[in-house]
C-alpha cells in the first residue's frame, strides 16, 4: 500500500520516477550554475581589462577567512554525503546527527561571511558607503562584483539549508524511500553551493 | 503634406545602400515566391473533393530538401559579401576628413568645429568633403542618424564612437536621435545643412568664433589649475606634484603603471581627464584628481583639442 | 471515433446542450470548486489557468496597442504626452514579450497537449508545474503594480545607463516582474525536458514524436539555457538603480554595453522560444489539413533543434551600430544568415507537405497559412535586417517594428490562434461555427498586413521607433497603419465571442473531430484525469495518415486504442 501511494500516477515504475527527480534537479543546478555564470564572466573581463587593479583590490580581501569558509563549506558537504549514504543504509539516527553537523557548519558560514562585511565596512572598501576613494574604477567595480556574487551566494546558503532543515522532519516519520531521493536531491543542491562557492574563493580572494 | 516612398539620397553611399536593399529586395522575393506560388496551386488543385493525382505520394527527399536549403544560403552569401565589405569600408574615414565633435545630452545635439564655431540640432558642413563625425554623450545612449545619409552610429558616455560621411548634394537633411533616451526622444532631432564651399566659408565666418576649440581648450586649462601640475605651458615639471609633460602625448603610446602600452588617443586623453586613476601612466604616483563631475564633455573635447594642438608624438 | 471526420459545422441550436456523459467524466469535471482548480496538479487544468491569465495580459498589451496607434494618427502630441507615450510603448512590450507571447503557446497547448502527445498521464512533476503558473501570476500582478506605479519608460529592452540611472519610471518594479517571470519560464522548461525524456509511452520513440514535441522540447532547452542569463542581468540592474553599483554605468566606472551583450544573449534566443511552438503548432495543422505525412519528418524535427542551437550565437546582430567591434558584427551578420537556413527548411517543407494533399480549407488551416506567409515576409526582412549596411539605416526604425510584428503577430499569434480553433473541441469538449472562424481568420489577416505593411515604408523613409512626435509627410502611413489595427482588434475580439458561445450551445465534439493521428485524439473529449485509462502503446510514426485521402479511416497509432473509445 504504502509503496503504491508513493509512486505519483504519470510514472510507470519507482525507478523511472527516481530518474526523473535526479535529472529534473540537474537541469535545475545546471541553470543555478548560468546565473552564476554570468557574475562570472563579468569577473574575468573585468581581471583582463585590468590586472593590476584587479590584484590590487583582491589583496584587501580577508582570504584567511574565505580561507576558513572553504574549509566550513567543504566539511559540510562531506557531512551531507555521508548523510545520504546513512539514509540509504537506513540509520535514520545516524543520518539525523550528520545533518545537525552540515545544518552548524552552514550556518558558520554564514556567520563568518558576515563578520567579514562587518571587517569590510571597518576597512572603507564598501564603494557605496566609502568616500570617493572608490567610487568609479576598476577597484570599485570589483568591490561591486564582490558584494553581488558573494551576495548572491549567501542566499544560495540560506536556500540549501532550508531544503537541508526541511530533511529533518521526513526522517521522523517512515518513509525511507522517499526521503532517500530527496535527500539525494538536497544533498545535489548543497553541493552545487559548495562548488560555486570553490570557485568564486579563488576568483575574488586568490587573484593576489 | 504628400506622399513619397523613397527617401532622399544625399551622398554617393546612400545610392550604394539604396542598390543593395533593391537587388537584395529581388532576391527575397524571389525566395519567397515559391512558397506563395505553390501554396496557393496546391490549395486549389488539391483541395478536398477534387480529383486530382494523389498517388505516390512522397514522405520526405534528402536531396531536394539539402538543395533548397543550400541554395537560398549560398545566394544570400552573395550579398552577404557585397554588404559587409561595404559596412567594412564604411568603418574608417578617409585621412583628409573635416573632423566635427558631436556632444549628445538629454535632449539635444551640440556640434563643435575645430574653428571653434559651436551649434546645436544643426550642423553645417561643405559638399563634397568627407566629414569625421567624433560623437559622446553627456549622459545616456544617443544615435545619430542621417536618413538622407544612411548612415547611423550610437553615441555612448564615457566612451567616443565615430561615423563619416561625404555628402554629394547640398540642401537640408533631416537629423534625428535613433536610440531611445527618454521622456523627449522624439523631439531630439534637427537639421543637417550642407553647403557649397563658398557658403560654408560664409556660414563660418558669421558664425563667428573667435578663438579655436585649441583656444578655449587652452584658456580652460589654465582656468582649471591643469597647468599647476602639468606646467605653465605644459611642459611641466615646476610643480610640487610631478605629473607626466603633455607636449607631444597626442598619439604616443604610453606605457602604464600595470605594465601595457596604449596609444594616447582621444579615448585615452578624455579618460585621463574624466577618471585618472583608470590608467595610470607609468613612473607617476596617481595624484590627478579626477574631473568628471567638474567638467561637460563639451569642455573635455576642448581640452583634447588643446592637447592635441600641443604636438602630437606617433602616427597620428 | 465514428462519425467524426466530418468538417460540416453544426448547425447551432437555441437550447443549450446538455453535458454527455464523457463531460461529466472529464478534467473539467473533476471538482467545481474554486480550490479544485487553484490547488490543481492536473497539467489540463493548469493549461486552462495560463489560458486565462495571458488572455488577460494580452488584452492588457492590446490596450497599450490602441493607446499607441491612436496616438500616432497625428504627427503632433496630441493625445499623450511624451512621457505617457513612452510608458505605453514599454508596457506594451514588456507585457506582450514576457506575459503574453513567451508562455504563449508552451504554457497553455504545451502544457495540456505535451504529456498526451507523448501517452503519458501527466508532466513530470505536476507540482512544480503548479509553481510555475503561481510564479507567473506573481510576477504578472508585479506588472501591474508597475502600471500603478505610474508605469515605466524604457522600452522592453532596459537598455543601461538610462534604465539604471536616469529613468524616472518604476523600473525596479518593472525588473523584479520580468525577474520573477524568468523563474516560471525556467520551471516550466525543466518540466518538459524531463517530461519528454522520462515520460514517453511504450513505443513512443524519439522518431515518432509529433514535431509539436520536438517543437516544445527545443524551447524548453532555450528557457533553460537563457533564461538565467536574463536573471542575472535583471538583477545586477536592479542592484545599480538601488545601490548605485556601477557596474554599466561608465559615470561609475561600469560598461553600458555589457548589459546589451547579456540582455540579448538571453533575447535573441527568446525570440525562438515564441517562434518554435508556433512552427510546432503549424506542423500538426498542416499535415492535418492535408491529411498526409509531413514532407521530411527529420528535417523539420532537426531543424528545431538546430534553431535552437545556432540561435545562440546571433545575439550581436541588435548590436550592429551600438559600438560593439565591426569585426564582431561581420561574423554576428554571417551567422544571422545561418540561423535562416533551418527556418527556409521548415517553410519549404511545409509547402511540398501541400503536394499531393487531401485539403480541406477551414478555420485551423487558414491561421496556419497566415502563419506561413507572414512569418516569411518577417523572416526575410529578418534577413535584411541582418545585412550590415541595411542595418545600420534601418536598425531602430519602423522596419525593424514591422520586422517583429510580422513574425510575433502575424506568425506567432496567427498560431497560437490556429492552435486554439485546432484543439478547442479536445480541450473543451465542443465545436464551434468553423464559418466564424474562417471569417476571423481572414480578417485578422486583413487587419494585420494593413497595420504593419507601412511600417516598412516608415522605417525605410527614416522614421525612427519610439517616436510619437514624427514629421508631418509620414502621417498618411501612420494612419493607414492604424486603420489597419482597428479591423486587427476587431479580428481578435470576433473568437473570443464564437468560440465562448460554443462552450454552451456548442455540438459535442466527439473524441475525433478532425480525423487526426495524435493521440491526444485517442482520448474522449475533453479527457479524463489522468489522459488515458490505459497505458497506450505506440507502433506507428506520426502522421500515418491514410494513403488514400479522407475516404479511409485513419488507422489507431496505438494497439490498444479500441479500450479508449468509452
Ligand atoms: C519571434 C520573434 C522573432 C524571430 C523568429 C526573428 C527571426 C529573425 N530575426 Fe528578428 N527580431 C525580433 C523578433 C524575431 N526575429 C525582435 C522582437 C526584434 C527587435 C528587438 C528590439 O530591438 O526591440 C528583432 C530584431 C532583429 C534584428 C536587429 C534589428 C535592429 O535592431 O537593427 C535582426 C538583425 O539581424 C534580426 C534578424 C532576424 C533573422 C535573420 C531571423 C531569422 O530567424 C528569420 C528566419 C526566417 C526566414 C529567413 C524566412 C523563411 C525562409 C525562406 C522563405 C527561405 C529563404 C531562406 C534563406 C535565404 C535561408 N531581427
Ligand atoms: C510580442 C508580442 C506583440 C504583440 C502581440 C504586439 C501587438 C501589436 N503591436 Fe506591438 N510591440 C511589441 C510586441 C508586440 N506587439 C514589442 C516587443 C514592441 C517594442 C516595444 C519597445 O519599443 O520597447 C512593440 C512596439 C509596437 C509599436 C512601436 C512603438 C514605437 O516604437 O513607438 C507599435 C506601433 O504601431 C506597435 C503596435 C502593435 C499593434 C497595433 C499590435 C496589435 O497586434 C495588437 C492588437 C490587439 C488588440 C488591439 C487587443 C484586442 C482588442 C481590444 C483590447 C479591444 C480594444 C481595442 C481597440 C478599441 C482598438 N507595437
Ligand atoms: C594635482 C595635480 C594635477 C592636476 C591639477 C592635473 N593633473 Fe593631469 N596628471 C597628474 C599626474 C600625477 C598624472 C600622471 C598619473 C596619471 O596618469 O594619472 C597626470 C596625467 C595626466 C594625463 C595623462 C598623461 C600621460 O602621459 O599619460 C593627461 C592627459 C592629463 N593629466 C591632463 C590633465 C588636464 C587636462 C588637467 C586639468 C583639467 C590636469 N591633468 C590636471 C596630475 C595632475
Ligand atoms: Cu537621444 Cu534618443
Ligand atoms: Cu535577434
Amino acid at each position: 500500500m504504502a509503496e503504491v501511494s508513493r509512486l505519483q500516477p504519470q510514472f510507470p515504475t519507482l525507478e523511472r520516477q527516481r530518474e526523473a527527480d535526479h535529472f529534473g534537479m540537474l537541469i535545475f543546478l545546471a541553470t543555478e550554475v548560468l546565473i552564476f555564470g554570468g557574475l562570472f564572466a563579468a569577473l574575468f573581463v573585468l581581471r583582463a581589462e585590468h590586472s593590476t587593479e584587479y590584484t590590487k583590490a583582491s589583496k584587501e580581501m580577508h582570504y584567511w577567512l574565505g580561507g576558513i569558509n572553504t574549509a566550513v563549506l567543504l566539511t559540510s558537504s562531506a557531512l551531507v554525503a555521508l548523510m545520504v549514504e546513512a539514509v540509504k543504509a537506513g540509520s535514520a539516527r545516524l543520518a539525523k546527527y550528520l545533518l545537525f553537523g552540515a545544518l552548524a557548519l552552514g550556518l558558520t558560514f554564514l556567520a563568518i561571511k558576515f563578520m567579514e562585511y562587518g571587517l569590510e565596512y571597518r576597512d572603507g572598501v564598501v564603494p557605496q558607503l566609502s568616500a570617493a576613494k572608490l567610487r568609479g574604477g576598476p577597484h570599485a567595480l570589483f568591490m561591486d562584483l564582490y558584494f553581488a556574487a558573494t551576495g548572491l551566494h549567501a542566499l544560495h546558503v540560506l536556500g540549501g539549508l532550508t531544503l537541508l532543515a526541511s530533511l529533518i522532519w521526513p526522517f521522523g516519520t517512515a518513509r525511507r524511500d522517499t526521503s532517500a531521493v530527496f535527500a539525494g536531491n538536497a544533498a545535489l543542491y548543497w553541493h552545487l553551493v559548495d562548488v560555486i562557492w570553490v570557485f568564486l574563493y579563488p576568483t575574488l580572494y586568490l587573484a593576489r | 503634406m504628400s506622399l513619397h516612398f523613397w527617401p532622399t539620397q544625399a551622398s554617393l553611399h546612400a545610392e550604394h545602400v539604396d542598390w543593395l536593399i533593391g537587388s537584395f529586395g529581388i532576391l527575397v522575393a524571389l525566395l519567397a515566391a515559391p512558397v506563395f506560388i505553390l501554396s496557393a496551386v496546391y490549395l486549389v488543385r488539391y483541395r478536398h473533393g477534387r480529383k486530382a493525382d494523389r498517388s505516390q505520394r512522397e514522405a520526405g527527399n534528402v536531396w531536394l530538401e539539402t538543395a533548397w536549403a543550400a541554395i537560398p544560403f549560398l545566394l544570400v552569401m552573395g550579398f552577404y559579401v557585397w554588404s559587409t565589405k561595404m559596412f567594412l569600408d564604411q568603418q574608417s574615414p578617409p585621412d583628409d576628413a573635416l573632423t566635427i565633435d558631436v556632444i549628445a545630452k538629454q535632449w539635444m545635439w551640440k556640434f563643435q568645429h575645430a574653428g571653434g564655431q559651436r551649434e546645436i540640432n544643426e550642423l553645417h558642413v561643405p559638399v563634397g568633403r568627407p566629414i569625421r563625425l567624433t560623437m559622446t554623450s553627456q549622459d545616456v545612449i544617443h544615435s545619430l542618424y542621417l536618413p538622407a545619409l544612411r548612415i547611423k552610429q550610437d553615441v555612448l558616455p564615457g566612451r567616443y564612437t565615430q561615423e563619416w560621411f561625404a555628402a554629394t548634394d547640398t540642401g537640408t537633411f533631416p537629423l534625428r536621435c535613433a536610440e531611445f533616451c527618454g521622456t523627449d526622444h522624439s523631439v531630439m532631432g534637427g537639421r543637417l545643412v550642407v553647403q557649397t564651399p563658398a557658403d560654408f566659408a560664409g556660414w563660418q565666418a558669421q558664425a563667428g568664433a573667435d578663438r579655436s576649440l585649441a583656444q578655449l581648450g587652452h584658456t580652460l586649462f589654465d582656468r582649471l589649475g591643469c597647468a599647476g601640475c602639468h606646467g605653465g605651458n605644459a611642459q611641466g615639471q615646476d610643480a610640487q606634484v610631478r605629473a607626466p609633460p603633455l607636449a607631444g602625448l597626442y598619439g604616443k603610446p604610453v606605457p602604464l603603471a600595470d605594465g601595457s602600452i596604449v596609444r594616447a588617443g582621444d579615448q585615452y586623453i578624455h579618460d585621463s581627464i574624466m577618471l585618472p586613476n583608470k590608467q595610470v601612466a607609468a613612473g607617476y604616483e596617481p595624484l590627478m584628481p579626477p574631473f568628471g563631475s567638474v567638467l561637460d564633455e563639451e569642455q573635455v573635447a576642448q581640452l583634447e583639442a588643446y592637447i592635441r594642438s600641443l604636438g602630437a608624438g606617433g602616427d597620428r | 471515433m465514428s462519425e467524426a471526420t466530418s468538417h460540416v459545422n453544426p448547425r447551432m441550436s437555441q437550447e443549450p446542450i446538455p453535458d454527455t456523459a464523457v463531460e461529466r467524466v472529464s478534467y473539467l469535471a473533476e471538482g467545481h470548486s474554486l480550490r479544485s482548480w487553484l490547488l490543481t496538479t492536473d497539467h489540463k487544468r493548469i493549461a486552462i489557468l495560463f489560458l486565462i491569465s495571458i488572455t488577460f495580459f494580452f488584452f492588457c498589451g492590446g490596450i497599450a496597442a490602441a493607446l499607441i496607434r491612436l496616438d500616432l494618427l497625428t504627427p503632433a502630441p496630441d493625445l499623450l504626452s511624451n512621457d505617457g507615450y513612452n510608458r505605453a510603448f514599454s508596457l506594451h512590450g514588456i507585457i506582450m514579450v514576457w506575459f503574453f507571447l513567451i508562455p504563449s503557446i508552451p504554457t497553455t497547448f504545451g502544457n495540456f497537449l505535451l504529456p498526451m502527445m507523448i501517452g503519458a498521464k501527466d508532466l513530470a512533476f505536476p507540482r512544480l508545474n503548479l509553481a510555475s503558473w503561481y510564479i507567473f501570476a506573481l510576477g504578472g500582478l508585479a506588472t501591474l503594480a508597475t502600471v500603478v506605479l505610474g508605469g515605466v519608460d524604457t522600452g522592453w529592452t532596459f537598455y543601461t545607463p538610462f534604465s539604471s540611472t536616469y529613468s524616472n519610471g518604476a523600473v525596479f518594479m518593472a525588473v523584479t516582474a520580468v525577474f520573477i517571470s524568468g523563474f516560471s519560464s525556467i520551471l516550466t522548461g525543466i518540466n518538459f525536458i524531463v517530461t519528454v525524456h522520462k515520460l514517453r509511452c511504450p513505443g513512443m520513440t524519439w522518431g515518432r514524436l509529433p514535431l509539436f514535441v520536438w517543437a516544445h522540447y527545443a524551447t524548453a532547452v532555450i528557457f533553460v539555457l537563457a533564461t538565467p542569463v536574463l536573471t542575472i542581468a535583471l538583477l545586477l540592474v536592479a542592484l545599480e538603480r538601488v545601490f548605485g553599483i556601477g557596474i554599466f554605468d561608465p559615470r561609475l566606472g561600469g560598461d553600458p554595453l555589457l548589459f546589451q551583450h547579456l540582455f540579448w544573449f538571453y533575447s535573441h534566443p527568446a525570440v525562438y522560444i515564441m517562434v518554435l511552438p508556433a512552427m510546432g503548432v503549424v506542423s500538426e495543422l498542416i499535415t492535418n489539413a492535408a491529411h498526409k505525412q509531413i514532407f521530411g519528418y527529420w528535417f523539420v524535427a532537426g531543424s528545431a533543434i538546430a534553431i535552437a542551437v545556432i540561435g545562440f550565437m546571433v545575439w550581436g546582430h541588435h548590436m550592429f551600430v551600438s559600438g560593439q567591434s565591426p569585426y564582431a558584427s561581420a561574423i554576428f551578420s554571417f551567422l544571422s544568415i545561418l540561423v535562416a537556413v533551418p527556418s527556409a527548411i521548415k517553410v519549404y517543407n511545409w509547402t511540398a507537405t501541400l503536394h499531393k494533399g487531401d485539403i480541406v480549407i477551414d478555420g485551423p488551416l487558414l491561421y496556419a497559412l497566415g502563419f506561413i506567409g507572414l512569418f516569411t515576409i518577417g523572416g526575410l526582412t529578418g534577413l535584411m535586417l541582418a545585412m550590415l549596411s541595411i542595418d545600420v539605416h534601418v536598425t531602430d526604425t519602423y522596419f525593424v517594428v514591422a520586422h517583429f510584428h510580422f513574425i510575433m503577430v502575424g506568425g506567432s499569434v496567427s498560431a497560437f490562434f490556429g492552435a486554439l480553433h485546432f484543439w478547442w473541441p479536445k480541450v473543451t469538449g465542443r465545436l464551434y461555427n468553423d464559418l466564424w472562424a474562417r471569417l476571423a481568420a481572414l480578417l485578422i489577416f486583413a487587419g494585420f498586413v494593413m497595420t504593419f505593411t507601412p511600417q516598412f515604408l516608415l522605417g525605410y523613409e527614416g522614421m525612427p521607433r519610439r517616436y510619437h512626435v514624427y514629421p508631418e509627410a509620414f502621417q498618411p502611413l501612420n494612419v493607414m497603419s492604424s486603420v489597419g489595427a482597428s479591423i486587427l482588434a476587431l479580428g481578435y475580439l470576433l473568437p473570443f465571442t464564437y468560440l465562448l458561445w460554443s462552450l454552451r450551445y456548442g455540438k459535442p465534439a466527439g473524441p475525433n473531430p478532425w480525423g487526426a493521428t495524435g493521440l491526444e485524439w485517442t482520448t474522449p473529449s475533453p479527457p479524463p484525469k489522468h489522459n488515458f485509462e490505459t497505458v497506450p502503446i505506440v507502433d506507428k510514426q506520426a502522421y500515418c495518415y491514410p494513403v488514400g485521402g479522407r475516404g479511409e479511416q485513419s488507422e489507431p497509432r496505438t494497439q490498444n486504442a479500441k479500450q479508449d473509445d468509452g
